[in-house]
């Protein structure tokens, strides 16, 4: 048996690591994999508090959640893709205009 | 008293930690992405633990199978190197490492005093995935074909967005004349 709160540390701690590399990161790739982080930590307070409740729909909002990464990650590699070819670089300091 | 349950969410749970917390200090992209798969397969574990058998296997096969292929394809495409280092400021390190460590030590604390939450044995939650499917097309029907709309959506614009951009000198009408 293991206490439900053990698995929302464990889901904080990922989040919080999640929000460290979003902060300290400059690479944008590396940046948005932190993001992913994050969703993934949330996904884990979901499901666990889905079995704390016995409710299935925190499973569902996994799904979602899980649907809504998926497109998010389809259109940010598109961009990243397409920020490269305008500007030759990945470092997310050197991406500070708009417009070129 | 340590169950063989406390042990797998502890095993799982420590190479999840351990993942992420090498995603924050690999410096290369490709060894940041394998860390998140490693942080993923562990999440997929925790979830089979919690008796959650569809999100387990919705996790291998969309996030570290579809999604994280994606990254390292990318990686892989624009030959990501390894990242720059930027000086921090100082009152970043004085203020935001302590500011850091108790906003943690006080949530884990308020969370394993007083959230007042019971244990979860194994396999405890009802979800098989036929009860999962029921629910999502009656209950959820509206919101999955939303979803599904806007992953229409996501792919057309991934697909315009990293299309090449006209060539500079000529407008695309002449080209296709050509």
């Amino acid at each position: 048996m293991v206490p439900i709160s053990y698995y929302l540390v464990l889901s904080g701690l990922l989040f919080a690591c999640g929000v460290c590399g979003f902060l300290i990161k400059r690479n944008i790739i590396t940046i948005f994999m932190s993001i992913e982080l994050m969703l993934n930590g949330v996904n884990l307070s979901f499901v666990a508090f889905a079995a704390h409740w016995h409710q299935l729909a925190g499973q569902v909002f996994v799904f979602f959640v899980m649907v809504v990464a998926a497109a998010e990650a389809a259109v940010g590699l598109a961009i990243i893709i397409a920020v490269y070819r305008t500007r030759e670089t990945l470092n997310v300091d050197q991406v500070n205009l708009l417009k070129l | 008293m340590l169950s063989i349950h406390l042990i797998l969410f502890l095993a799982f749970g420590a190479v999840a930690a351990a993942g992420a917390i090498n995603l924050l200090v690999q410096r290369h992209p490709i060894n940041a992405a394998l860390s998140l798969i490693a942080v993923m397969a562990a999440l997929a574990g925790e979830y089979m633990l919690l008796g959650a058998e569809f999100v387990a296997a919705v996790q291998v096969i969309v996030y570290a199978g579809a999604i994280m292929v994606l990254f390292v394809f990318v990686i892989m495409l624009l030959n990501a190197g390894v990242e720059e280092q930027t000086k921090g400021s100082r009152v970043a390190i004085l203020f935001g490492i302590p500011g850091m460590l108790l906003g943690s030590l006080l949530i884990a604390w308020v969370v394993l005093k007083h959230s007042g939450t019971g244990d979860v044995a194994v396999g405890a939650l009802p979800g098989a995935p036929n009860v999962i499917g029921q629910l999502l097309f009656h209950e959820f029907l509206l919101p999955f074909e939303v979803t599904s709309i806007l992953i229409l959506i996501a792919i057309m614009g991934a697909v315009v967005l990293a299309s090449k951009p006209p060539v500079p000198g000529g407008t695309p009408a002449k080209k296709v004349q050509d």
